[in-house]
């Protein structure tokens, strides 16, 4: 019983973390550049929403919506004034903008909410469900429902409409894909756009099962996805959905049987062995370097 | 002495120069009491991220690997240096020859793990390379965290996860960090630690390991194809850069009452790397003027009360925009070119 | 060319720095400089805000009275001990005299190395552990200890449920909490209390369903939590949702729990922690301290703000007595303040008739527990 208490609480943490992974992964596999400031648009969207709730009093779904909006708009600007003019400079130049973009936001965060935890209202209304003495609390359905659904909703994407595919040209040869007529700036602001919005999502989400919410809140999820996306194959959906609830498995695991202090310790170790092994990530394609 | 006629040891010998001059001018100020306490307190911390962003250099620019736990070895570095002066304090009097003895057991710890590291990170390319360097980082900060060390006339006791059972008085007590029992770092010896480490590294750079380093970074499969050892030269740059970051993490450490695990993190692997990448990869002096500016940049934004990280934010992102900006490129080039046709004419004048 | 500019910049910024020396320590006849340092950017924000604003609260109201007047200086730390010496080296460029800080403990270890250099006086209003005041004559915490706090809550366990089985849940990251944790469990020991669980997290911890889960079926009836409040919330809502309810137990970390924006407190019904201040306190200077506290910064104050504003008054009451004027030199400053603060008794919102001894004060920690959603003395 207590193998299966942990293994689901796994699979919970594991798929906000498959969905934050996303984010990464999409805007890596296009713009080839590692996007540092997600964790942060977690952080927005979280509190856009709880402002919502809170203050206009919208109900939790259209708070939810109103989030994505900002976000969206939020991740498109960020794309558009801080990263596009960077788009010909060195990767590491990029790297260290998103860095800057990062601070930016936390900071940003800090002056408007202040440093006082804010406690997340669940958006989940859905009660537990109990079995024997197995608990599977309302957020972890929804959000193992949710990374399921998105995660159909972006694989059909890709590969059925226009932007999908352009957007998997644009990913694999850049400059034929502009040679075939792809805008290719237009395809990486969507992006970027569909990006932010599931960071809205995944910040709702995080929030509503760990409901703690201070500006710095997104950095560590941020980053344990970003691990998640590398372990999976960043640039591969597949993959990223395998590394992400992998990734949250490992964690409930090693902290339950192996040790607690050394929890952190243990998933990253994991992670080492899983790339010594499979260099490429679990999932990721092997790119053949031409001369 | 052909040394003297390349362009590159002209640079080097000028950015040597320029720091002793440098160096000097602020260690008499210093000593005559005519700088502000802010600026006196942050010497030690100036000179230990001058040495933390050159090493990192050597990984980042010329090998051209992203590492992102660089912090991790400045870590082990800090520790065993307290652990090393802790010890044999007694036994050696004299503080300077402690200090250079801690440096040198903290500098050899990190090469150690330095080369454990590199065996698995070195194999990996890219992004994948990048993120296991962030899980080392983050491995070390929390097994250091849970390890408990305690001093008494037997010699040294260590435990893990809790030091209630051991004898003595603690030197490191786990998550509450390390004590240190000596304030050994002083300008003086941060000055002469980044001359040294200076050298070094320009000495690597500019020898038959440097280049094909360089050859590496710049076309791996052609470097390979000629017959390098990619993975032997790696390692070399790898490990001395960690031993490097170690002798900076005992500077650092000799410099506070008291170190801490957790201050050795992800974010602080990421400032050494926006110091790096903002001085120009590749470039010393680059890395050392940015490690002086951006290690002293927050202090100086402190009037700016609740608006002091934002704007240190702002400026980052503005100074990274503008460097890669092209019309700004070409200014530098048009500048550089005014600058260098002003001295020629003097030359040409003085003829 | 631009590491030319850069050069100059740095050359340009270095003579600022030079012009900021020249300004002399002492204050105008009058006027006394404190300095505060806390976290007030970063993960540990939430509790230098707090001190902050209760310092600054107190500053106003002794300003307001006429007589010695006060300017404070507050300096952020980013909870990190480098910033934190930074910030004491800026703030004694200004020339402060006398100084409130650091909140957290291991930026104050830090600091208070330095501050017994120069001779300056220094009053934590939350860092601590005891490396805090060991060794450092001239540094002192109003805050309870966490030996302190460490065996009083073993003890308090021990008497009031000797029968029960006992769960801890520890910040492992955290000196604070791990120092509260150490003294705990020897004094439990010694109590013959029946430790069933032990869990450990750290700062970044979310997800405490294993901590809870080991707790929940080692069949712990009380849960000892020195933590702060913060995680602690997490910890409620997660035995919550698992259906667990063992009589939790915090210490002072604890307190601000019932005013987290959002929390439903029902979640915190029965938890007892052991807090020198309770905002919901009937006596009229609790009430008039929250009054303006609410209508300065539109919030319920917690006890880290009511230590930011216990230090500035007993530094104000201490400065008084020694007879000194504003314009006295730091180090003659401290010399008196250590004088006056061994010997004085002071009462504030977090303790009445507090005495120190060697830095550390003597005050007994009380314990509480919420009842509907206030705080009712335990008996």
């Amino acid at each position: 019983m207590a193998f299966l208490s942990n293994f689901i609480n796994g699979l919970s943490l594991g798929s906000i973390y498959a969905i934050i992974a996303l984010g990464y992964t999409m805007v890596y596999g296009i713009a080839k550049m590692l996007n540092f400031a997600h964790g942060d648009v977690i952080m927005v969207g979280a509190y856009v929403s709880f402002v919502s709730i809170y203050s206009l009093g919208t109900p939790p779904i259209l708070a939810l919506l109103i989030s994505m909006c900002v976000c969206t708009i939020l991740g498109v600007v960020i794309e558009r004034l801080a990263y596009r003019p960077l788009r010909s400079a060195a990767s590491l130049a990029v790297l260290i903008t998103a860095i800057g973009v990062s601070y930016l936001l936390q900071n940003v965060a800090l002056l408007i909410w202040t440093s006082n935890t804010k406690v997340f209202p669940s958006i989940v209304s859905i009660g537990s469900l109990r079995i024997g003495s197995l608990t599977v609390t309302g957020e972890t359905i929804v959000s193992i429902i949710t990374c399921i659904v998105i995660m159909i909703g972006l694989t059909t994407f890709t590969a059925k409409t226009k932007t999908g595919k352009a957007m998997r040209a644009v990913s694999e040869n850049r400059q034929a894909a502009e040679l075939m007529g792809i805008s290719v700036n237009r395809t990486i602001s969507v992006t970027f756009a569909i990006g932010s919005a599931l960071a809205a999502v995944a910040g709702v989400l995080y929030c509503s099962m760990y409901p703690v919410l201070v500006p710095t809140t997104g950095s560590i999820p941020g980053i344990k996805a970003f691990t998640a996306a590398v372990l999976g194959g960043i640039g591969s959906i597949p993959g990223t959905l395998v590394g992400g609830l992998l990734l949250g498995i490992i964690e409930i695991f090693g902290r339950a049987y192996i040790s607690q202090d050394l929890s952190d310790a243990i998933v990253f170790a994991v992670l080492i062995i899983i790339l010594l092994v499979k260099p490429n990530g679990l999932l990721g394609k092997k790119v053949t370097e031409k001369v | 002495m052909r040394l003297w006629k390349s362009k590159t040891s002209r640079q080097n010998i000028i950015t040597l120069a320029s720091v002793v001059v440098v160096f000097t001018v602020v260690f008499f100020l210093n000593q005559g009491r005519m700088l502000s306490r802010s600026l006196s307190g942050q010497l030690v911390p100036i000179c230990v991220y001058i040495i933390m962003a050159l090493s990192l250099n050597l990984t980042v620019g010329i090998l051209g690997e992203l590492s992102l736990g660089h912090a991790g070895f400045m870590s082990i570095g800090a520790f065993s240096g307290v652990l090393a002066v802790t010890s044999l304090g007694q036994y050696i009097g004299n503080p300077i020859l402690l200090m250079i003895v801690a440096i040198l057991i903290g500098g050899v710890m990190a090469a150690i793990f330095g080369f454990l590291i590199g065996i698995p990170v070195l194999r990996l390319r890219g992004d994948y390379l990048a993120i296991v360097t962030l899980a080392f980082g983050e491995i070390i900060k929390n097994v250091l965290n849970c390890l408990y060390v305690t001093i008494d006339a037997d010699g040294l006791h260590v435990a893990m996860f809790s030091g209630a059972k051991l004898p003595g008085e603690f030197i490191i007590n786990g998550p509450q960090g390390a004590k240190v029992s000596q304030h050994l770092s002083n300008f003086g010896t941060g000055f002469v630690l980044v001359i040294v480490v200076m050298l070094i590294i320009m000495n690597f750079v500019h020898s038959k390991e440097g280049r094909a380093i360089k050859a590496i970074r710049d076309n791996p499969i052609a470097a390979e194809s000629v017959g390098l050892n990619i993975t032997s030269y790696k390692m070399r740059a790898f490990v001395i850069s960690a031993a490097m970051a170690g002798m900076a993490g005992v500077l650092f450490a000799m410099n506070y009452s008291a170190i801490e695990a957790k201050k050795f993190n992800f974010n602080t692997s990421i400032s050494v790397l926006v110091m790096v990448v903002l001085g120009g990869m590749g470039s010393l002096r680059g890395s050392i003027v940015a490690a002086i500016v951006l290690t002293v940049l927050p202090e100086l934004l402190r009037g700016f009360d609740d608006y002091r990280m934002l704007i240190y934010a702002i400026v980052l992102i503005l100074v990274m925009l503008l460097n890669s900006n092209p019309r700004f490129q070409q200014f530098k080039i048009t500048a550089k070119k005014k600058v260098t046709a002003m001295f020629r004419k003097k030359e040409a004048a003085k003829k | 060319m631009k590491k030319v500019v850069s050069l100059v910049l740095v050359l340009v910024l270095m003579a600022s720095l030079f012009a900021a020396c020249t300004k002399s320590g002492s204050a105008e006849s009058g006027t006394l400089k404190l300095g505060f340092i806390g976290p007030l950017t970063g993960g540990a924000a939430v509790y230098g805000n707090a001190a902050k604003n209760g310092a600054e609260l107190a500053v106003k109201e002794i300003n307001a009275k006429g007589g010695l007047q006060i300017e404070l200086n507050s300096q952020d730390d980013e909870h990190d001990a480098e910033k934190s010496v930074n910030a004491y080296n800026n703030l004694m460029d200004w020339g402060m005299q006398v100084l409130v800080g650091s909140v957290t403990t291991t930026p104050c270890i830090a600091v208070a190395a330095e501050c017994y250099k120069d001779r300056t006086f220094a009053l934590t209003p939350s860092a601590s552990s005891p490396a805090v005041t060991k060794d450092n004559d001239n540094v002192y915490q109003l805050c309870f200890n966490d030996p302190n706090q460490g065996r009083a809550s073993a003890q308090y366990i021990a008497e009031k449920f000797p029968e029960a089985k006992v769960a801890i849940i520890y910040n492992n990251g955290d000196a604070y909490s791990s120092g509260i944790y150490d003294t705990f469990v020897a004094e439990a020991e010694a109590l013959n209390v029946n430790v069933v669980s032990t869990s450990t997290c750290t700062d970044d911890t979310s997800d405490f369903s294993v901590q809870v889960a080991d707790a929940q079926n080692a069949g712990a009836d009380v849960c000892f939590l020195p933590i702060y409040y913060t995680p602690a919330s997490l910890i409620l809502n997660q035995a919550n949702s698992v259906g667990y309810a063992p009589i939790f137990f915090g210490v002072d970390g604890m307190d601000g729990i019932l005013t987290l924006e959002g929390f439903d407190t029902s979640l915190a019904e029965g938890v007892m922690l052991l807090t020198p201040f309770a905002a919901d306190a009937d006596d009229a200077a609790t009430k008039s301290f929250v009054a303006a506290f609410q209508a300065a910064y539109g919030e319920i104050p917690n006890q880290f703000a009511a230590d930011g504003y216990d230090c500035v008054y007993a530094i104000y009451e201490a400065f008084n007595k020694t007879g000194l004027d504003a314009g006295a030199s730091t180090p003659d400053i401290c010399e008196a303040l250590i004088k006056q603060f061994s010997t004085m008794s002071f009462s504030g919102l977090t303790g009445a008739n507090m005495t120190w001894t060697d830095g550390m004060v003597d005050k007994a920690p009380a314990a509480v527990v919420i009842k509907d959603g206030v705080y009712v003395a335990a008996d």
